[in-house]
């Protein structure tokens, strides 16, 4: 599969009521935060799953909850930055 | 030479993700045949229970915690992986039972292909077969068990019968396995597991192409940025009034038992020591803690079936930014929360938080959530300040609740600036489906929380109020027509005069130290009161208007707010940090709350007072 970088975006900016697919996660430096990357691909955040933001929280739209298959996930938006996601047409 | 019969299992564990109903499939195979304790060394609740085979074989069941991983983040993980990979003192179980949901295999089916790594004999249960069918997802169990290579078998954790075709599957003989290993995997492999995962998934389930999950519905409005705070209040508003009014009454119910327990003895009973012991000690003293039984169980009752229907992380969810201002997570609201009831299961639920510097936070603060154990004596003090007024006693009680929560943001505040390099804690945590609470679970879940309370009560409390009797009734050495008990007062009276605290306060805080409960039935020994419960109270409350100054008054509750209090949430602490530093902090910082707040008060109100 070609990546199409350009239409590329993090999982934070997908606007609400917003589809995408997941195309690759960003696998960081920090040993936290690697853990905390594995645990969202051990959860289904892998390539090429649908996902949907389905509600915003109150303040600076921040945490956000994400459709993942049958599942609903409430994750900080710094935490939905770690994965890239392919937006809908 | 004799071929050995083939080994049928004796010890099986349940694992699964959190919220796959496993809890739920152990009462139902276990029904009250289950014992709650802790896993050696960790607060982590181990819960076992003895279960029947479908030929009637007694065989023991492991509640393992819910993880969605072996390679763990947060403690329940660490020791459901520890326990099934033979790195505990546990013994390695013979069978384990993986629970999925049969409604969210996708992310469900990854456990079980990581649990079969480990080499383990292993049956799964595909759980809420009852849900799948609604939601229109059909699974082709024969393909999926070809493909996994491993029995399989439905389940309904909700209904009586659910379970018969693993308790017929547990009567399969066992065969040979080698001890289990398991590595740490990498992103590759998680990324191959998932790929596998995922075809298996494709192969063998079809859902609907629409998500017919009624959650999402639902959501619209109690996750809705406005409504969605509105119904919060409201469920908590409900919560509390429950506690309060429910409670109320049947405390009521329990204080009259124990009266007439106590008028029979003293009717039947020679005067002396013994009876005293009896009437004051035993019975006053146990009685005075035990009318708080319906206000916990009606507190854990909502908390048990929030948890259950899926709501409380939603809670957390909304919260999750205000906490944040505070430096906490969502995450901490369930602990926080329970905190009202008792900070000890509150401070037990902070194990699901896998970021440790907001777990250390939430354990520090959750002595100020105002136990139901200072009900009593909150209660006691707003009385006697406005005996004839409902309405101000009502508000000023609200008040002590919000000041303790106030304050607990502070403190959570002041150590997230204290640590200046601390990494952003995680929120990440499943929204479950909505379900309606499966009554089963609810019932035992009380009865467990009953039995706890009423364990303490007999025995660590019961003993507390022997000896606080004993103390009150033996003279001092010195003869000066004190009792031990105003002895140690006196001493004590030092310490507490700049606050305001008269000997008998000071030494009433003794015995609330181990458990606050009984400061009101301590103040009542120490003012020399016999009676029953409710006659004690009430020549109390008038002694305490009558005698004590208004700001004596203040300053008691503002103490009662902040102390350190309860030596089990010491003991949880220093258990649940490992560290003895902490527990000796989380004191102290408490303490020099409560010393400086009444002294404040105390010395405020007095000057106002007299000019």
């Amino acid at each position: 599969m070609i990546p199409e970088s350009e239409r590329t975006i993090s999982l934070d900016q997908l606007p609400e009521e917003g589809s995408a697919t997941v195309a690759g996660v960003t696998v960081p430096t920090d040993a936290a935060e690697r853990t905390l990357v594995l645990r969202l691909l051990e959860l289904g955040f892998v390539p090429g799953e649908r996902v949907q933001v389905i509600h915003e929280g109150r303040h600076r739209r921040d945490p956000i909850a994400v459709r993942l298959g049958h599942t609903t996930f409430a994750l900080r938006r710094h935490e939905a930055a770690f994965i890239q996601v392919t937006p809908s047409a | 030479m004799s071929i050995p019969s083939p080994a049928l299992p004796l010890r099986i564990a349940l694992l699964g993700n959190p919220n796959c109903g496993k809890t739920a499939l152990f009462n139902l195979l276990t029904g009250s045949r289950q014992k709650v304790a802790n896993y050696a060394g960790v607060t982590v609740e181990r819960k076992e229970g003895v279960m029947r085979t479908a030929s009637g074989r007694r065989i023991k069941v492991l509640d393992l915690p819910g993880a969605y991983s072996l390679n763990a983040l947060s403690n329940d993980e660490a020791v459901t992986r520890d326990v099934i990979t033979g790195h505990s003192k546990e013994a390695l179980p013979d069978l384990l039972v993986c629970v999925a949901d049969a409604t969210n295999l996708r992310l469900h089916l990854r456990l079980v292909l990581e649990a079969r790594q480990l080499g383990l004999p292993l049956v799964v249960a595909l759980n809420k077969m009852d849900r799948a069918k609604q939601l229109g997802i059909v699974i082709d169990r024969a393909l999926l068990a070809r493909e996994l290579n491993l029995p399989i078998v439905e389940t309904v954790s909700v209904h009586a019968h659910g379970a018969d075709a693993l308790r017929a599957a547990l009567d399969e003989p066992l065969r040979a396995a080698p001890p289990p290993h398991w590595k740490q995997p990498d992103v590759e492999q998680v990324l191959a597991t998932q790929s596998d995962v995922l075809g298996i998934f494709n192969r063998t389930v079809t859902s609907p192409t629409t998500d017919k999950d009624p959650s999402i519905r639902i959501d619209r409005f109690l996750m809705h940025p406005v409504w969605g705070f509105v119904v919060l209040a409201l469920v908590l508003f409900i919560t509390f009034l429950a506690v309060f009014s429910g409670g109320d009454v049947l405390s009521g119910w329990i204080e009259d038992g124990f009266g007439a327990i106590a008028g029979a003895v003293e009717a039947n009973m020679a005067d002396g020591p013994l009876r005293g012991l009896l009437v004051e000690g035993v019975i006053g003293g146990v009685g005075g803690v035990i009318v708080f039984l319906p206000q916990i169980l009606i507190l854990f009752g909502f908390i048990l079936a929030l948890e259950a229907s899926g709501y409380l992380p939603r809670a957390a969810f909304l919260l999750d930014k205000p906490m944040s201002a505070a430096g906490l997570s969502g995450r901490s609201f369930i602990p926080l929360l329970s905190s009202f009831a008792c900070a000890i299961p509150g401070i037990m639920a902070t194990r699901t938080i896998s970021h440790w510097r907001d777990r250390l936070t939430t354990i520090l603060i959750a002595p100020l959530m105002a136990c139901s154990a200072r009900i009593p004596v909150y209660t006691l003090l707003v009385a006697a300040l406005f005996p004839d007024d409902a309405m101000s006693a009502a508000l000023v009680m609200v008040g002590l609740y919000a000041l303790g929560i106030v304050a607990a943001m502070t403190v959570a505040w002041f150590i997230k600036r204290s640590d200046k390099h601390a990494a952003r804690s995680p929120l990440l945590m499943e929204l479950p489906a909505y379900q309606w609470p499966d009554l089963r679970s609810l019932v035992i879940g009380l009865w467990e929380r009953a039995v706890i309370f009423l364990r303490r009560v007999g025995t660590i409390i019961l003993a507390i109020t022997i000896v606080m009797w004993a103390l009150y009734t033996v003279p001092s050495p010195r003869d000066n027509g004190r009792s031990l008990a105003g002895e140690l007062g006196h001493a004590l009276h030092h310490v507490f005069k700049p606050i305001g605290f008269n000997e008998q306060i000071s030494f009433a805080l003794v015995p609330g130290m181990a458990a606050r409960e009984v400061v009101v039935s301590a103040l009542g020994t120490a003012y020399a009161m016999d009676g029953e419960e409710d006659a004690v109270k009430e020549q109390l409350r008038e002694r305490i208007t009558r005698e004590w100054p208004l700001a004596t008054k203040l300053s008691l509750l503002l103490w009662m707010v902040f102390a350190p209090q309860c030596l089990s949430t010491f003991v949880v602490v220093k258990r649940e940090t490992g560290s003895w530093k902490q527990m000796w902090i989380m004191g102290g910082y408490l303490f020099a709350l409560a010393y400086l707040a009444s002294l404040i008060t105390y010395q405020l109100t007095t000057w106002l007072t007299a000019s």
